[in-house]
């Protein structure tokens, strides 16, 4: 009897405090990307509510660190930054909450209703849209002589630009790039990558640069490639590319060709309690209006994901250069874009990832 | 230390050779680093076995050569890499000049007993040179680490301005988001609240359960101790999985039936993990003291009226308390270094510093990390330093001289 009033003393004790510091955790990227959003979304929110944010830098293990967490019982987040196909196999697999987009999230300043401001961008019911990225490449501006590679085949032009060049580890943009520039037209190359012998023809193609590719995971390496000169040219996500060029100063010029169009944004994992649910909206309604996202942009160089926010793209936050010609999304730089197909690389990842690996042990 | 063997030159045909051999070693690395390994290598080779010649056929005069060679291979280090370079080839020339009269004066030979075979002398040098390799390779990294450290720039990279020695290339701009950003000081906390808790657990049941496990009557004394040394030897990843079931349920008992806050069960699950995995290390340093520990002293402790509790702090605690304070020392290092187990049961309030280090890494390679890498070596280094000062003290005050 006693150890148990003791016991409710001491919970007592330790409750009431945390009563008013309310805490909550944000599942991001990390890296200048988890930065740009501290700064446009968590300290206002924090500023505004009180509520103290958290940052765990996991969304690379999102999936598999929900789905432990649903089976233990014991989700530990409250909102999380995915891709979308990674939102669209958490909802399929009930991990995510559903939403209804126009009644959680607000409206555009106009009066436009959320599902149209977002528009076609909301791929699935659980997932709110914040940013359009892309892979792209980004070359050493003085390795590359006197005329930069300008197309994407570019990257499989040994003879033009010899030297190591870095690509992603995975199959997904790396094949449509082989068989686009192993001549097959833009809007076929799903329809030949869903036959055997497109799969072989595409590896084939890569095949031939081989011996000169510095596969990475992490969207950091090929930066860090680029500036010590290892690789003349490596694909990564524009944003990182930018914060190389225009925050450090370093030697790379972008090859915006062929780049592959990507969605990021915001899921809410299921299995909150009603309360938590009710916090992690707030937040989600705050952080996704108009002027929330386009504030993003001041930061780092991903296009946000409302129409409505692109005219209020200014100026980076601290060099004061425009932000606009450095977006994805920007006219100049999206003359020949790759839109990636979640629907074709949710049925064929597994087999695609599996020949893939085997490729690469060969 | 005196001379061993009166020592005479040597013939050219052993030195020559020689020098020529480490001259084209470290030519190996000059010609890789401007184009050419073989160029290099062959260089390397001829250029000290020309020096070397004119040294002690010719110029018959040590200290006039001494000085030639430094300045020699300083300006043909400068011309091929800059100051960096310089301060190397001064280096260099001035191991090969001492390098060649070791050889030729036979002064190698001074210092060793006067019946070696050749063949036990080169071993000899060979195990110095090995043991000195194993230590670079130790130490290097490590080394490599502290000057990126200070890079004005977001890449763990030597920029050229770092190689001329430029300040420019330089900024302790990693050290200061160290100590402002959020993020990281947030992580130190928990690694400074954490690891100290564990450690104090580890080490109180640790060496209770040594110290049972050492009486003789204990029935099945090798089960219980495999049991408890389990957590060392089974593969992180794998305790990692259960225990983060395991202490899933006893959280969401806590939080549900208690009613105590996240965060602060969120620290209990991980300071109880990290216990654990800290408790092997106490019971085997405190296990092997035991060893030596002389058992009549309790009994004599008991024979002049001392309770078992006063015999164990009065008595026992003393003389098995270096074990004890090692065991602390793994245990916290265990704690400190941990990232598998933390990534699984803590949630981001509980974020300790590798864990910080290892998705920075991943994330994003900012040499943030190297700062806070340097930060710790030099954290460890004043610890143990302090330690080791500690302990000859407490050595001189019983009369013991310091070994």
């Amino acid at each position: 009897m006693k150890s148990k009033v003791t016991a409710l003393a001491i919970s007592a004790a330790l409750v009431a405090p945390s009563a008013f510091a309310q805490e909550m955790t944000i599942v991001s990227w990390g890296g200048s990307y988890s930065k740009s959003q501290q700064l446009a979304y968590h300290e206002p929110y924090t500023a505004k509510t009180g509520i103290t944010i958290i940052n765990d830098d996991s969304s690379a293990e999102a999936v598999a660190k929900i789905r432990a967490m649903n089976e233990a019982g014991n989700v530990t987040w409250d909102v999380v930054d995915v891709v979308a196909s990674d939102a669209m196999r958490l909802c399929d697999e009930g991990l995510a909450e559903e939403l209804d987009h126009d009644a959680v999230l607000a409206a555009a300043p106009d009066g436009t209703s959320a599902t149209e401001d977002f528009g076609d961008l909301i791929v699935s019911d659980c997932f709110v849209p914040q940013i359009v990225y892309s892979t792209t490449f980004g070359y050493r501006t003085d390795m590359v002589g006197d005329t930069p590679p300008s197309s994407i085949c570019d990257v499989f032009d040994l003879e033009k630009y010899p030297g190591k060049r870095s690509l992603q580890k995975r199959p997904i943009d790396n094949m449509e790039w082989a068989l686009y520039c192993d001549g097959v037209a833009k809007e076929d190359i799903y329809d030949v990558l869903g036959t055997p012998e497109g799969v072989e023809r595409g590896l084939a193609k890569l095949d031939t640069i081989k011996d000169s590719v510095v596969w990475w995971t992490a969207g950091a390496e090929t930066p860090q490639l680029l500036a010590d000169g290892e690789v003349v040219m490596g694909s990564t996500f524009n944003g990182r590319l930018f914060s190389a060029i225009a925050e450090q100063g370093q030697p790379i010029g972008m090859l915006w060709d062929m780049q592959s169009f990507d969605l990021d944004g915001w899921i809410i994992p299921a299995g909150l309690s009603d309360e938590r649910k009710q916090r992690a909206l707030e937040y989600l309604f705050f952080a996704t209006d108009t002027q929330r996202l386009a504030d993003q942009a001041k930061y780092i160089s991903y296009g946000p994901a409302r129409k409505s926010s692109a005219p209020l793209v200014g100026k980076h936050a601290s060099l004061g250069i425009d932000m606009a010609p450095h977006m994805p999304t920007d006219p100049a730089n999206a003359g020949n874009v790759h839109i990636y197909d979640y629907e074709w690389w949710a049925d064929n990842r597994d087999d695609l990832d599996a020949k893939f690996q085997a490729w690469l042990a060969k | 230390m005196a001379a061993l063997t009166p020592i005479s030159r040597k013939p050219m045909s052993l030195v020559l050779p020689t020098i020529a051999a480490a001259g084209g070693f470290l030519g190996i690395f000059v010609g890789a680093s401007n184009g050419s390994t073989l160029m290099g290598l062959v260089i390397g080779a001829v250029v000290v076995a020309a020096l070397g010649l004119f040294f002690i056929g010719v110029l018959k005069n040590e200290q006039l050569s001494k000085w030639i060679s430094i300045v020699l291979v300083a300006v043909a280090g400068f011309v091929l890499g800059g100051i960096p370079g310089f301060i190397l080839g001064a280096i260099f020339g001035w191991f090969f000049h001492w390098f060649t009269y070791w050889l030729y004066e036979g002064r190698y030979r001074a210092r060793l007993l006067p019946y070696l075979t050749p063949g036990q002398v080169l071993w000899h040098y060979s195990f110095l040179v090995i043991c000195g390799a194993i230590f670079v390779f130790l130490i290097t990294p490590i080394l490599v680490v502290m000057p990126l450290s200070f890079n004005a720039q977001d890449f763990f990279t030597f920029t050229p301005e770092m190689l001329r020695f430029d300040p420019e290339g330089y900024s302790l701009k990693h050290y200061r988001d160290f100590f402002t950003n959020n993020e990281w000081q947030r992580s130190f906390k928990n690694s400074l609240l954490i690891a100290p808790i564990a450690t104090v657990i580890s080490v109180s049941l640790g060496t209770l359960a040594a110290i049972g496990l050492s009486q003789s009557h204990v029935p099945g004394r090798r089960a219980i101790m495999a049991i408890l040394i389990s957590p060392m030897i089974v593969p992180l990843i794998i305790s990692a999985t259960g225990m983060f079931f395991f202490y899933s349920d006893i959280g969401n008992w806590l939080e549900g039936t208690l009613g105590l806050p996240k965060t602060f069960v969120g620290y209990v699950k991980v300071v109880l993990a990290h216990a654990v995995l800290g408790i092997p290390f106490v019971i085997i340093t405190v296990t092997a003291t035991l060893v030596g520990f002389d058992r009549s002293l309790t009994r004599a402790a008991a024979n002049m009226g001392a309770n078992p509790v006063t015999t164990f702090f009065r008595v026992q605690m003393p003389l098995i308390l270096p074990g004890v304070i090692s065991g602390g020392l793994f245990a916290f290092i265990t704690s400190f270094d941990e990232v598998v187990v933390v990534l699984f049961i803590g949630s981001a309030s509980q974020k300790t510093l590798p864990w910080q280090m290892f998705t920075g890494l991943r994330e994003q390679i900012s040499p943030t990390i190297l700062a806070v890498a340097t930060i710790l070596v030099v954290i460890s280094i004043a610890l143990l330093t302090t330690v080791e000062l500690l302990r000859r003290r407490s050595e001189r005050l019983r009369g013991m001289s310091p070994s």
